[in-house]
Order: structure tokens, then C-alpha cells, then sequence
């Protein structure tokens, strides 16, 4: 046993000596190897963090929505539809919600209104998200106009801004009284945007929906695990999309690999030749190349981990957060929280060291097995 | 010590290209002696000296190595013939031999490049694993037999030729091989290095060790030290003398 360690121990010393004096084409083996893993790293943090994100979010969603539907389009629901919910049985609470979104052709974004149950605010106030104000410059006691639907500009004061803690959701949102609401969206006193329902108990929560759709047809109930389905797959969707664009990065990079790390100069064969000769066996010349491969592979993978964890939690995915992020021109202004899928890393590791490995290794025993006397040629 | 019985070694058989290197040889080789391959270029003294030195295999003929040059640890010196038919044995054994009968010196000197002269010196020992701190001191007592101590730093680019050669003899000598195997050892030396080359290998004949040599150089088959040259032409043996 300790004769195997000092063999291995010999031979890693023969590696660190052998990847030193061929400097230049292992870092930028090396270099290349770190960009593609941290690439592929980064769209990997990046949406499942997003996707957990937007799952913490909706977990303090409503358990249900119902919304009304009109030629299969979203319309306002009326008020009244509120009674009919309240009285079936299971039901604990149901509230209307007024939001909606109003495009502000000034900076071309969306901004989303809404008004807020437990902050009731006086008329021709409002509470602006701290996306609106970067891009409109504007802050407290300044005043904002909005078109209404009857061409009148609607003036609002900016009372407050909404802490920088809830971003995510909150970048692009205006706080508003009902009253300025309604005037400002022309929407009648007995509508409102849809309708939030409680349920006692959670195993029903199919069972009411399905009776709401029965007493009101032309309603939608929409159950939070839904929204948690869609997002899910919409950050999929994004993600899978930059994945089988990376894939094809990878492709290129296992082509870069095997002909730059396998592709064997007549020196290296040369050298596997000499080694032969004075009794190195092929298993040594193997070990010789797989610890190469391993310790190129191992330092290129942790670097490339490491900095697109660096990317995306402490820079805020600042290379590809504009193409990932979405429609949207608000783009909050926030820090993702850190999260690492170890499912996804191992993923990422065998898409990267095993090929990388493979390609090391082969190429070598095919050179170990050649008869020494060539080196006698040479 | 070193038998070879109608030995035969062809490349490219069966093509058009096909050509025998070595024809029919049958030769004896003494231990404890110096002995030398001389002939032309193409004349067979390579392979000859490659079949001797287990890095090739002979298309027909034996060759067998007594068991003494293999040390008592090795498994192929446990049977009770005092030879060892080598012909047909597979590569891990031959690689063994190599590793424990034999140590080489090359035309070329086929140091590796880019490491130091102490790091060449220590590749044989490495698929021993022997203790660090005892090859290394095998290798600085090489390196001082052949004052080589104050460049055991340098890396063997930097080294000039008598140097080089030095290192590669150092490297030979590295696992304490019983029989020193060079080809043209001489090829890329002048006169005075090939005379101290030849010094050297009096040197280690007084140790103990056996040396074969290929040469078409008179420096080293005339040499005094020189016990038998034996002479190579068209893969055949022509003649010889002592």
C-alpha cells in the first residue's frame, strides 16, 4: 500500500511538473474550459433561483383568483359575484382586488396599479415602486400624470416609495386609492379587476373551484399551485432555451478539448515513448494523463462554478439579466437570493469533466500502447 | 547471460515495403562486459540492440535472459530454469525487465524535456514507488558521480551535449541496472566527450555492470576498454573479434 501511494505520489509529481512547462496551451485549456462551465453555470443559478424566487413570491399569493372571462379574454367581474362565492360551503373570505397596467410611453414601460387593502390612501395619492422611480427620476412630493381613458391627464402626488425589499414584485408597482382608480381606468363603482377567495380547507380547493365554474360560467378560477406550475415553466422554458444554446457551446468546447488536449503533439508521443522505454508501464502513462486531465478539469470546473456563483448572486447576473429576465423595462433593482440545485451541478459536472476526461484519456492509451522501440528511431 | 538463438526481425510483412532488419542472429552475451555492435547505418545494430533490450519482440527466434539480471523480487525469476525465455512474454513483463534488467542510453539522449535534470534522472524510479526521500538520494549521488550536482536544478534544454549525455547515463543508471544498453552514444559528441564517455563506461564496468553498445564509431570499438566487438551488416552477424 505504501508503495502504491509513493508510486502515485511520484507520478502526481510528474503531472504538475508536466502541465507547468506546457503553460501556455493549459491555461488556455484552462481558460476556455472555466468560460464554458461558468456560462453554463450561470444560466443554471440564474433560473433556478428565479424559479424559486418567484415561488417564495407566490407563496404569499392568494390561495385561489377567479376572474371573469368574455369571448375567452379577461374582463372586470362584477361585485355582486362576490355574495354568490361567500356562500359556498368552505369558503372563509372573498375580496375584490383592483390592479391593472398602464403603459407610459415617456420611458415605454408598464407600470402595474393597484390598490391596497391595508394601506387605504388618501385621494390624488400615490405610492410609486423604486423602478419607477430610477427611470422617471422623479421622488417624494413630486407629481405624476396619467391619460385616463377620457383624455383627461390625471395628476397623483408620490407620497412614498415601496421598500427596496419587496423588489422583485414591487418594482414597477404604483399604490392608489379605489376612487382614483376607478376614475383613472374609467371601471365602474360595482366591477373590479377579479376576485380573491379563501378556503378552510386546502384539500377542497378543486371541489370550490369547480363549483364556482358551476354557479358562474363566464368565471375562471385560477388555484396558486397553477401559478406555481406556470412560472415554473416559463423560467424552464427561458432556461431550457439558453441550455440547448449552451449545449452547442459545449459541443464546440468538447471539439476545442479533444484537439487541444488529445490531440497529441509528436512531442507528448515522444515522450510517452521514452517513458515506456525505461519501464513505465501503460497503466502509469494512463494515470499520468487521467491526473492531468483531472487536475485541468477540477480547476477549470471549481474556477468556472465559482464564478458564476460570483455572477449571479453578487453581481446580480449582470452579463445575461437583460435577455433572461423578460418583457419588462422596470427591471428590478434586487439581489437574488443564494441558491445552488446540487442536482443541477452534478448535471453540469458530468457534462463537462466526463467528456473532457474521455477525451484526455484515450487519445493517451492509444499512444501508451505503441512498442518503445520507436523511441530508439527517433 | 544474455542468449539470442536464430533470431529474426521483419517490418511491414507482407507489403510491398517489407524488409528484414535482423536475419538469423545467434549470439552470447558475458556479463560483466563491454560489448560492442558495429556496422553501418541500416546494417540491424538498432533492433538488435532493441530485441536485447526488450522494447521489440523478435518475429522468430528466442531470446532468453538469466534470471540473475532480474533480481530475486521479480516473478519472473521464481521459476526453477535459470533462464527466461523473454520472446513470447506479454507487455506488462516485458516492461518489467526493462524497468529492472536495463537501463538505456539513447542516440538522442531522449531527456525529457522541460524539467530539471534531477526530475529526468528520477523517471525510472517512479513506477517503483520507493520511498521519495531514498530515490532521491540515489539521484544526488548519481548527479555527483558524474558532477552534474550544481545543475540538478537546470532544466536539460539548458545543458550542453556532454552534459546531456551525462544526465541520460545518470538516468541509466538511476534503478541499478545490471546490464547499460546504448545506442550511438557517441553520435553527437566529439572526441573528447566520446573518450570520456568511454571512461565512464570503464567506470561502470569496474562496478560490476555489463554494457552493450552500438557504434559505428572507432573512438568506442577500438577502444582498450572495449571486450568484444562484434559486427553487424544486412541484419547478419559478419564477424567478430576480441
Amino acid at each position: 500500500m505504501r508503495s502504491w501511494i509513493e508510486k502515485q505520489r511520484s507520478i502526481l509529481d510528474y503531472t504538475l511538473a508536466s502541465l507547468l512547462r506546457r503553460k501556455g496551451k493549459n491555461f488556455s485549456l484552462l481558460f476556455v474550459y472555466m468560460l464554458v462551465v461558468f456560462i453554463l453555470a450561470s444560466a443554471m443559478f440564474f433560473t433556478s433561483a428565479m424559479k424559486r424566487e418567484a415561488s417564495l413570491i407566490l407563496q404569499g399569493s392568494p390561495e385561489m383568483v377567479v376572474q371573469r372571462l368574455l369571448m375567452g379574454r379577461y374582463d372586470p367581474i362584477p361585485l355582486d359575484y362576490l355574495k354568490t362565492i361567500r356562500n359556498i360551503r368552505g369558503v372563509i373570505s372573498a375580496d375584490a382586488r383592483l390592479w391593472g397596467y398602464y403603459f407610459d410611453p415617456t420611458v415605454g414601460a408598464n407600470y402595474t396599479f393597484m390598490v391596497p387593502h391595508n394601506q387605504p390612501l388618501s385621494l390624488q395619492n400615490i405610492i410609486v415602486g423604486s423602478g419607477i422611480v430610477r427611470s422617471r427620476k422623479v421622488g417624494k412630493g413630486d407629481i405624476m400624470s396619467f391619460r385616463a381613458p377620457d383624455g383627461k391627464v390625471r395628476s397623483f402626488t408620490i407620497t412614498g416609495e415601496i421598500s427596496a425589499s419587496s423588489e422583485l414584485i414591487s418594482a414597477d408597482l404604483i399604490l392608489i386609492s379605489d376612487t382614483d382608480f376607478r376614475n383613472l381606468f374609467g371601471l365602474n363603482g360595482s366591477y373590479a379587476t377579479d376576485l380573491v377567495v379563501a378556503v378552510r380547507n386546502q384539500q377542497e380547493l378543486s371541489t370550490i373551484a369547480r363549483k364556482i365554474t358551476e354557479l358562474l360560467p363566464d368565471t375562471r378560477p385560477i388555484i396558486r399551485a397553477e401559478m406555481v406550475r406556470t412560472y415554473d415553466s416559463v423560467f424552464d422554458w427561458r432556461g431550457g432555451m439558453v441550455i440547448v444554446l449552451l449545449l452547442m457551446a459545449l459541443l464546440a468546447f468538447v471539439i476545442f478539448a479533444s484537439e487541444k488536449a488529445s490531440g497529441l503533439s509528436a512531442e507528448e508521443r515522444r515522450e510517452i515513448g521514452i517513458l515506456k522505454a525505461i519501464g513505465w508501464e501503460t497503466s502509469d502513462v494512463i494515470a499520468v494523463k487521467t491526473y492531468e486531465g483531472a487536475l485541468v478539469s477540477f480547476f477549470s470546473f471549481a474556477g468556472g462554478v465559482l464564478l458564476a456563483y460570483g455572477h449571479i448572486f453578487f453581481s446580480a447576473a449582470l452579463l445575461f439579466a437583460p435577455a433572461l429576465k423578460g418583457w419588462s423595462v422596470l427591471y428590478p433593482n434586487f439581489r437574488i437570493t443564494p441558491f445552488i440545485d446540487p442536482y443541477q451541478v452534478a448535471i453540469l459536472f458530468f457534462l463537462t469533466v466526463v467528456p473532457y476526461t474521455v477525451a484526455t484519456i484515450i487519445p493517451s492509451w492509444r499512444a501508451a500502447i505503441i512498442d518503445p522501440d520507436s523511441v530508439m528511431r527517433s | 547471460m544474455i542468449s539470442l538463438t536464430n533470431v529474426c526481425k521483419g517490418f511491414n510483412l507482407g507489403k510491398l515495403n517489407a524488409f528484414t532488419a535482423v536475419d538469423g542472429v545467434s549470439l552470447s552475451l558475458e556479463g560483466n562486459r563491454i560489448t560492442v555492435l558495429k556496422g553501418p547505418s541500416g546494417s540491424g545494430k538498432t533492433t538488435l540492440l532493441s530485441l536485447i533490450g526488450c522494447m521489440a519482440r523478435p518475429t522468430s527466434g528466442r531470446i532468453t535472459l538469466h534470471k540473475n539480471l532480474l533480481g530475486k523480487n521479480s516473478f519472473l525469476a521464481s521459476g526453477d530454469k535459470p533462464d527466461v525465455e523473454i520472446t513470447s512474454l506479454p507487455e506488462r513483463f516485458l516492461t518489467e525487465i526493462r524497468r529492472l534488467a536495463f537501463g538505456f542510453i539513447f542516440q538522442q539522449f531522449n531527456l525529457v524535456k522541460g524539467i530539471t535534470v534531477i526530475e529526468n534522472v528520477l523517471l525510472p524510479s517512479y513506477p517503483l514507488g520507493k520511498k521519495h526521500a531514498e530515490v532521491r538520494k540515489r539521484a544526488g549521488e548519481l548527479l555527483d558521480t558524474f558532477g552534474l550536482r550544481a545543475r540538478a536544478r537546470a532544466k536539460v534544454e539548458w545543458l550542453s551535449g556532454g552534459e546531456a549525455q551525462r544526465v541520460a547515463i545518470a538516468r541509466a543508471m538511476m534503478n541499478d541496472p545490471p546490464v547499460i544498453i546504448a545506442d550511438e552514444p557517441t553520435a553527437h559528441l566529439d572526441s573528447k566527450l566520446s573518450r570520456e564517455f568511454m571512461d565512464i563506461i570503464a567506470l561502470l564496468k569496474n562496478s560490476g555492470k555489463t554494457t552493450i553498445i552500438a557504434s559505428h564509431d572507432p573512438l568506442v570499438f577500438d577502444a582498450q576498454v572495449v571486450d568484444r566487438v562484434i559486427a553487424v551488416r544486412d541484419g547478419r552477424i559478419d564477424e567478430e573479434g576480441t
